[in-house]
């Protein structure tokens, strides 16, 4: 019975404290948007007058697909500037040459007054992570400058990039971008395809088709169903095809490079003798 | 004689030994019968078997329709009518449980043990619709009545000893009944080593070790209501599957539920039984103790219920009516993770049952007609809503890569009819009945995600898009008595439309190591199944008696193949002496060649068997108390034999000795 009046009077309570505390924060201060959220500092690049702040989801460079935004401070007021233009040249030293790899146009993030983005793939680094830098030219109101500083780039722990000889005697370099997050579904995969034309030219391979077949070493090498082929997508200037991952683990994805004639470039198929194709690259969740 | 049966048709691990107050319970039964008429039904009275401590799944086996899927020594999962658990509603007096296993290695039989129940009722077909839909039949394993005799505190104490194997089983029984207040408390505990099948071929990986504990306990609140609880807590480690690349390191059911009974002879409801009931089931697979294996895994399963239900009798005239709605709420969830042997690779993870859903509401009626006083008509009818939903979102995304497409829920209607006519002379009986039924796929059926099969050797995906399996069928029965010779048979015929089997794949791959390749559920568009037994008792004289039985069984889809396990032709022929104080039987049991065996399912021919058993049975009266005592041989000849039922051909047990004692302390 007492039950009866003592539920209404804790309901009223507990209703009229939900309801005060709201009201007095957002008012006076204008909503700040953390333009870097969800980013994390991967280093500072900094000249006389400016810093360039990198940041990705990571925080740290590795060895293949890496997507990188950026912004640029002023020193004096550690302000951030909302326009500019900027270019980007990664170059790897080697003891005889030195080599750069395929990156894109930097452009303003969607949504952002101060960020930046682009992707860089990095296709090799040296065991301690040394040996890449970045060259930074920009404008800012009709005054071009330029950085340059020392990067660090940590070896992938898959193979998510690789580069190789077609049979067509060209030198490709092929990246996994999606999925970032596998999951145990059809997931949408993206592959970007890269012709080295020169040591540091890398156009965007248009046109070719990689088949796809995903197994798994560890348990009989078994594969999954519903996977198609990756085709170009003109749109997004990468190939694109559905990838079923059936569980966690560690997934091989064979690969098999076809050109527009449907010459094999590099690949094989799977078999019983052959158990993985000799272009693959590595996913593991 | 008479006062033996008395003594040994009674309830299980009671103490009751007075005489009069069993028969006051029997008679409680017998009403009960009337109205729900129960094809089949066995007393699970253990002082009548031949082991007082003979497992649930023993018991069950006796029944002609029933024959048992073993997988090991333990945990056997009954088929009735060649149709397996899918195809059948298997409750618990009334309650819906259901195994968290996703190989079948845990049947709701293996939840409880003989001393949580009081009879099993199966009702073939149809007719064992009162629980739930199916297409082969029911099987309800009921618990005690509640009763309130005054007749104070009870005990009894059982142990049991079997040579093969090792195996050694205890159980104690604490009964208090007052006048308004009763309450029991059991318990059991069993544990065997490996067993030897014939010629002494230990069997590795046997092993198995249980115990069940279980408390009941009902309040009188007025003459006609009663209200019961009752809490089964059943524990298994360490179970061994020959038959299985893998075992179990735990088996745990907590069972529990709350009943209140109206009950009334003088008004038209005779009686109003209303349930509130939850289960909780853990089942861990393991395969640590095993060798050589491809890869480690683990795979655990986890199944809960909900559920309720509410029936009343109802008597006018002629009319008994039976009504009963019910509902339940299951969670299935399971889920495997494998260990690559090269260590620098993550561990691999799938659900292979996918957090699936289950809601059913349904109502069930059944009318009993009496035409004439021998003469019965009864029809029934279940309608029911079910409902499956894939809660988990990984689940969805991962049947989706086969199902591009599917929804994450999936409704369906179900309807089951079914009539018969019985006639009832001095000199013979008969049943007549049709049916119609459907039932929804089961979890593993609809959305199983590659549940390794080592019968045929296949990884086997769920199929969400499954139509109902339906089944018409109709059954016939007779008995003839002349003098002291009854000669009777029965028959049944089930065509099954949309029959629910796995169908090979080539274009998927298999996951499991070594597997075959992998099969989705599908519909085979028809199927039938046919059974035909034939039984008859001679009494020699008031001590001795000999009955026999033999059956036929067939069953064959529409792609002209066999069906799996099928039962071949079987026998069994049994000389008993009874006196009332001494029982002595033998039995001669076997089975034909199985010639239409399905090597398209993965069978293979399994030879003719038959064995001998020898049962003793001796009473003694110690003033007030009472010792039961039962030994024999089972296998005498120590034949080296497997059934068609036994999963990948493993031997069964040779001969083995065993010994139960009961002592009932007054």
């Amino acid at each position: 019975m007492k039950l009866k009046y003592i539920l209404p009077i804790l309901f009223i309570a507990l209703l009229s404290t939900a309801c005060s505390s709201d009201d007095d924060n957002n008012i006076d201060t204008p909503p700040t948007v953390n333009e870097v959220e969800g980013l994390i500092k991967i280093q500072d690049i900094e000249n006389n007058n400016h810093t360039i702040e990198l940041y990705s989801k990571s925080g740290y460079f590795n060895t293949g697909y890496n997507e990188i935004s950026l912004r640029i401070k002023e020193n004096t007021n550690n302000t951030f500037f909302e326009d500019f233009t900027i270019n980007w040249m990664p170059m790897m030293q080697m003891p005889t040459m030195q080599h750069s790899c395929p990156n894109s146009a930097i452009t303003k993030a969607p949504g952002r007054d101060t960020v930046y983005q682009g992707f860089v793939i990095y296709q090799m680094t040296n065991t301690d992570g040394s040996g890449w830098s970045l060259t930074f030219n920009y404008t800012i109101d009709g005054v071009d400058y330029s950085i340059t500083d020392t990067i660090s780039v940590m070896q992938n722990e898959n193979q998510n990039v690789t580069s190789f000889m077609g049979s067509d005697s060209e030198r490709y370099i092929l990246a996994l971008i999606e999925p970032k997050d596998p999951r145990i579904a059809i997931n949408n995969m993206k592959v970007g395809l890269f012709k080295m034309e020169t040591m540091m030219s890398f156009p965007v391979v248009e046109d070719y088709t990689i088949t796809l077949d995903p197994r798994m070493p560890g348990m009989g090498n078994h594969s999954s169903p519903n996977n198609t082929d990756l085709t170009y997508s003109s749109v997004n200037s990468n190939y694109q095809g559905n990838l079923s991952l059936t569980m966690t683990g560690y997934w091989v994805l064979n690969l098999k490079l076809m050109d527009d004639m449907d010459t094999v470039l590099k690949g094989e198929d799977v078999t019983e003798e052959e158990q993985q194709s000799s272009l693959y690259l590595e996913l593991e969740f | 004689m008479k006062k033996y049966i008395i003594c040994c048709v009674g309830l299980l691990f009671s103490a009751l030994t007075f005489a009069q107050e069993l028969e006051a319970t029997v008679e409680k039964d017998t009403t009960q019968l009337d109205e729900v008429i129960l094809i089949g039904q066995r007393k699970l009275s253990n002082y009548r078997q031949e082991k007082t401590l003979s497992s649930i799944d023993n018991y069950l086996e006796k029944s002609n329709r029933i024959t048992m899927i073993k997988r090991g020594n333990y945990a056997w999962e009954p088929t009735m009518n060649n149709m397996a658990s899918q195809r059948l509603v298997v409750t618990i007096d009334g309650m819906q449980v259901f195994g968290a296993c996703t190989d079948k290695m845990d049947p709701i039989t293996s939840y409880v043990d003989v001393s949580n129940l009081e009879k099993v009722s199966l009702d073939s077909g149809q007719e064992g619709t009162e629980n739930g839909h199916c297409v082969g039949g029911g099987i309800d394993l009921q618990m005690p009545q509640s009763k309130f005799y005054g007749s104070g505190l009870k005990s009894s104490v059982d142990l049991g000893y079997e040579t093969n194997g090792n195996y050694k089983s205890a159980g104690l029984d604490l009964e208090y009944v007052g006048n308004k207040f009763y309450i029991n408390a059991d318990g059991i505990f069993r544990k065997s080593d490996n067993y030897d099948a014939g010629d002494n071929n230990e069997i590795l990986y046997s092993q198995f070790q249980k115990y069940n504990l279980s408390l009941q306990s009902g309040y009188k609140l007025s003459d006609n209501h009663v209200l019961d609880a009752n809490i089964i807590y059943d524990k298994a480690t360490d179970v061994g599957y020959p038959a299985l690349p893998m075992d179990v390191s735990l088996a745990e059911a907590f069972i529990t539920s709350l009943t209140h009974t109206y009950k009334n002879d003088s008004t038209r409801i005779k009686s109003w039984e209303s349930k509130l009931y939850f289960n909780t089931i853990t089942h861990i697979m393991d395969d640590s103790k095993r060798p050589d294996v491809p890869i480690r895994m683990d795979m655990p399963g986890w199944s809960d219920t909900y559920g309720f239900y509410t029936k009343a009798t109802l008597k006018e005239s002629k009319h008994s009516l039976l009504v009963n709605l019910n509902g339940f709420y299951n969670r299935s969830l399971a889920e495997m993770t494998m260990y690559p042997n090269d260590s620098n690779q993550p561990a691999m993870f799938m659900y292979t049952w996918p957090d699936i859903r289950t809601l059913y509401t349904g109502i069930y009626v059944k009318d009993g007609f009496a035409l004439t006083e021998n003469k019965t008509v009864s029809v029934s009818a279940r309608f029911g809503y079910h409902n499956n939903t894939i809660a988990e979102e990984v689940g969805l995304e991962s049947l989706q890569i086969f199902y591009p497409g599917l929804e994450d829920t999936k409704s369906r209607f179900l309807m089951s009819l079914s009539a018969d006519y019985t006639i009832k002379k001095d000199e013979y009986d008969a049943a007549f009945g049709i049916g119609y039924g459907e039932r929804a796929p089961s979890v593993s059926e609809g959305y199983g995600f590659f549940l390794f099969n080592s019968f045929d050797n296949f990884d086997y995906i769920g199929n969400p898009n499954l139509k109902n399996e339906k089944a018409l069928e109709a059954n016939l029965a007779a008995n003839y008595y002349v003098n002291k010779f009854k000669i009777g048979f029965e028959t049944s015929y089930f065509y099954l439309t949309d029959y629910i089997i796995g169908e090979v794949d080539t274009s998927l791959s298999a996951m499991t190591i070594g597997a075959n390749g992998v099969k989705i559920y599908n519909a085979l568009s028809h199927a039938s199944i046919f059974d035909f037994y034939v039984n008859s008792t001679y009494e020699i004289s008031d001590a001795f008696s000999i009955n026999g039985t033999v059956g036929y069984n067939y069953g064959k889809g529409s792609n002209d193949e066999y069906l799996p396990f099928i039962k071949p032709f079987s026998y069994l022929a049994e000389i008993n002496y009874s006196r009332n104080l001494f029982n002595a039987a033998l039995q001669l049991h076997g089975n034909g060649n199985q010639t239409n065996y399905s090597s398209f399912y993965g069978e293979n021919e399994t030879a003719s068997f038959a064995i001998l058993n020898l049962n003793f049975g001796n009473m003694f009266y110690l003033k007030q108390n009472k010792l039961v005592l039962k030994y024999g041989i089972e296998n005498l000849l120590d034949t080296k034999y497997s059934t068609y039922s036994d999963w990948n051909n493993i031997p069964r047990q040779g001969r083995n000795f065993y010994m139960n004692v009961s002592f009932v302390i007054n």
